[in-house]
């Protein structure tokens, strides 16, 4: 028979392992899952990991990673902090939201006048609003001790309302004819996003991104506040003997995540998608939360998922239209590597044993 | 700066060229893609869109391909997935939602020689051509049954998001039930979503509690049909598709987007080289817009004097925005016998005059 038995210490070949061991189950299973619907698993599992970083078209897809991914890593470098400490911030898409709405009307208010210190003040501004949103949880924790989950994520709805009402109102581009959305920045230079080479994805978005990767990493490693994160993680009575303030750290913890998630925000609103609309937020706040677990809550580790799970995203696009996978498929993949992720994890705090107990 | 973007689409040209001369030398197919907001199995607006798709691959065989990614998002996902399909060789590109107006321009500028079509928006290019259907003329005649099957007089409305598009079908649908029967009341939540079953279904569980025993709805899912079969007693109509499955009751009747010859004639016109850019806006006489089977669950009176409003919209003997008509402040909008035009049309911001509410800013 086969048992668990719990290891002393977590493995550490395993905790770098098993994202491997997800990556490669998921292939395994997805592509029995494509080959049940007609199609060559082979050729499927190539279209989506492959043809993005090696194919004819690599030249369009690559660039591509980067504006996909890099949201997603900055959101979820963020969140790691605090789910690291126990601190669990579910809101990230409202702090996305709230970020782009305060960035990109911060910019628009000062349309249509051109100087550099716009994007500046955007950036601010979109720091900010991620910032103020996170806050509510925060505060509400450590003042009467509610659930910062529930309170997070109810804040994700509230925040979708005030972008539907944006759109149709404050931010509504006047010379859009009636129909809801701002004035699109990426024809309002001062305010505009662009790449920083052309060509290359690379938005000041990714920089931020792989900003927030080296601040989280050093943070961690060097730092005496990351140090408290980890150990209130990990052994919260000791944390709370070496003089570790819960509210303190809650507050930073949900602070940071919301403004890195705000940012983001910003910076695709101003970037990417150019313009605040009704239906502006695609999700991103939410996978974040996948990305984040898949790269073990380790910043280099995120960067890693971020890109995986941008090349899943648009490898899952080509081989929808080339190979006529239906979306719902491509998102059952996504979803294996999480689940497969979770399953193969019970390998880093036990070990299989196989054959009956021995008398002890 | 600008040298590492000419090389990026010198880089994209050539292998344009490179798969254009590998598909030539297979076959002469014309690749056409579609993008849609949806998945194709909502039942209602991305589904029709793909049975227009399906009529293209069906009318043409073998000259033709299609392709299509469902359930794209608005934004930068799709100004992806449209230079994908235009990478991959589709010589035709039809993105079926508001949303994808702009990313539609700023793809279209980099393959002058794709074609894209772009549904309901209003930005063209040389190469970018838009379409949408008339459909408040549809709601003209399903405000005409609404008036007369209605007992209570309150006429629940389901708005999506208060655009122009079902602005207009508001005010033609009150337009029109008021001409046939001047008590009736119209009440109007605004879902802000185009589908999400479970809010639809609140929201009609909302109207009827309230004494609607008519449901109009401009959200695409079956959710608010199945909530007036459930009230009992109150009518709905189909909307962007048949959703005949809630026939002949609640169900009475339906407004059907039908894109399947407009997909057609533009995918011929790419094949012969004939492609214009144009702002298409074609309602029910040109088949764009068409209305389901009028079941029995209406008196016979009140079905024939439907088609007879059916059949004028479509001769283009009658338009629905006809006056005498006022806005809902009172002031005068068309004087007796005047027509709207597209222009104002196209951007209605306002109800006429005895429409409660106001919409939200």
């Amino acid at each position: 028979m086969v048992r668990l038995e719990k290891r002393l210490q977590p493995s550490a070949v395993f905790a770098w392992a098993t994202p491997v061991m997800a990556v490669i189950a998921t292939m395994i299973f997805g592509g029995l899952l494509f080959a049940a619907l007609g199609k060559d698993p082979l050729v499927a599992i190539r279209t989506i990991f492959w043809d993005p970083l090696f194919g004819q078209y690599a030249f369009f897809y690559r660039p591509q990673l980067l504006v996909k991914g890099g949201p997603l890593i900055l959101i979820a470098i963020g969140l790691s902090l605090g789910f690291r400490a126990g601190i669990w911030n579910i809101g990230a898409e409202g702090q996305y939201i709230m970020g782009a709405i305060c960035g990109a009307g911060a910019g628009l208010a000062f349309y249509p006048l051109e100087a550099w210190y716009i994007f500046p003040i955007m950036v601010l501004a979109g720091a900010l609003g991620g910032w103020v949103w996170a806050m509510i949880p925060g505060v509400l924790k450590v003042k009467f001790g509610t659930n910062e989950i529930l309170v997070s994520l109810m804040l994700v709805y509230v925040a979708e309302q005030f972008l539907a009402s944006v759109s149709l109102g404050l931010l509504k581009n006047p010379q859009g004819f009636g129909f809801p959305g701002s004035r699109n920045l990426q024809q309002y230079p001062s305010a505009h996003n662009a790449e920083i080479f052309e060509g290359t994805g690379m938005h000041w978005g990714v920089a931020a991104a792989l900003i927030a990767v080296i601040f989280a990493y050093v943070l961690l490693s060097r730092h005496q506040l990351g140090y408290h994160i980890r150990l209130t993680g990990e052994a919260p009575r000791a944390a709370k003997f070496a003089g570790v303030s819960p509210s303190r750290l809650i507050l930073f913890c949900l602070g940071i995540s919301g403004a890195f998630a705000g940012l983001a925000g910003m910076f695709e609103a101003s970037g990417p998608a150019g313009q605040i609309t009704i239906d502006f937020n695609t999700g991103y706040g939410f996978t974040a939360i996948i990305v984040a677990f898949l790269g073990r809550l380790h910043p280099v580790g995120i960067l890693l998922a971020g890109l995986l799970m941008a090349l899943t995203y648009i490898g899952g696009e080509i081989a929808q239209s080339s190979l006529g996978l239906p979306s719902a498929a491509i998102q059952m993949f996504q979803g294996m590597l999480l689940f497969f992720l979770l399953a193969v994890d019970v390998l880093t705090g036990y070990r299989i044993r196989f054959g009956q107990r021995e008398a002890a | 700066m600008n040298l590492t973007k000419r090389a990026l689409l010198t880089g994209a040209a050539m292998a344009m060229s490179l798969a254009a001369a590998g598909t030539a030398f297979a076959q002469e197919k014309t690749k056409v893609g579609f993008v849609y907001v949806g998945p194709v199995g909502d039942g209602g607006w991305t589904y029709e869109h793909d049975k227009g798709r399906q009529a293209v691959e069906k009318h043409f065989g073998d000259q033709v391909e299609t392709v299509f990614v469902e359930s794209v998002p608005e934004g930068p996902d799709s100004e992806r997935v449209m230079t994908q399909m235009a990478l991959d060789g589709a010589k035709l590109i039809f993105t079926t939602s508001f949303g994808y107006m702009d990313p539609t321009i700023n793809v279209a500028k980099k393959f002058p020689d794709v074609k894209f079509e772009h549904a309901t928006g209003y930005k063209t290019a040389e190469n970018v051509g838009t379409y949408s259907a008339r459909f408040y003329e549809g709601r003209a005649v399903q405000g005409t049954i609404a008036g007369h099957m209605t007992k209570s007089n309150v006429i629940g409305y389901i708005g999506s998001y208060p655009i122009p598009e079902v602005i207009r079908g508001i005010n033609s649908a009150y337009i029109h039930a008021k001409k046939v029967n001047p008590d009736v009341q119209f009440k109007i939540v605004w879902a802000f979503t185009w589908f999400d079953p479970a809010k639809e279904a609140d929201a009609a569980k909302v109207l009827i509690e309230q004494g609607a025993d008519v449901i109009l709805q401009h959200t695409d899912s079956t959710a608010p049909l199945a909530a007036a079969q459930a009230a009992g007693n109150v009518i709905g109509f189909g909307q962007a598709s048949d959703m005949a499955e809630y026939a002949p009751s609640p169900r009475v009747s339906s407004i059907i987007d039908n894109w399947a010859p407009y997909y057609i004639k533009q995918t011929q016109a790419v094949i012969d080289g004939t492609w214009k850019s144009e702002m298409t806006w074609d309602g029910i006489g040109a088949g764009m817009v068409g209305i389901g089977e009028i079941t029995d669950a209406v008196p016979a009176e009140v079905k024939a004097e439907a088609m007879a409003l059916k059949d004028k919209i479509a001769s283009g003997e009658y338009h629905p925005f006809t006056g005498p008509l006022k806005k809902q402040d009172g002031s005068d909008w068309l004087a007796e016998g005047e027509v709207a035009d597209d222009g104002t049309l196209a951007g209605l911001n306002f109800y006429v005059e005895g429409i409660e509410g106001e919409i939200p800013q």
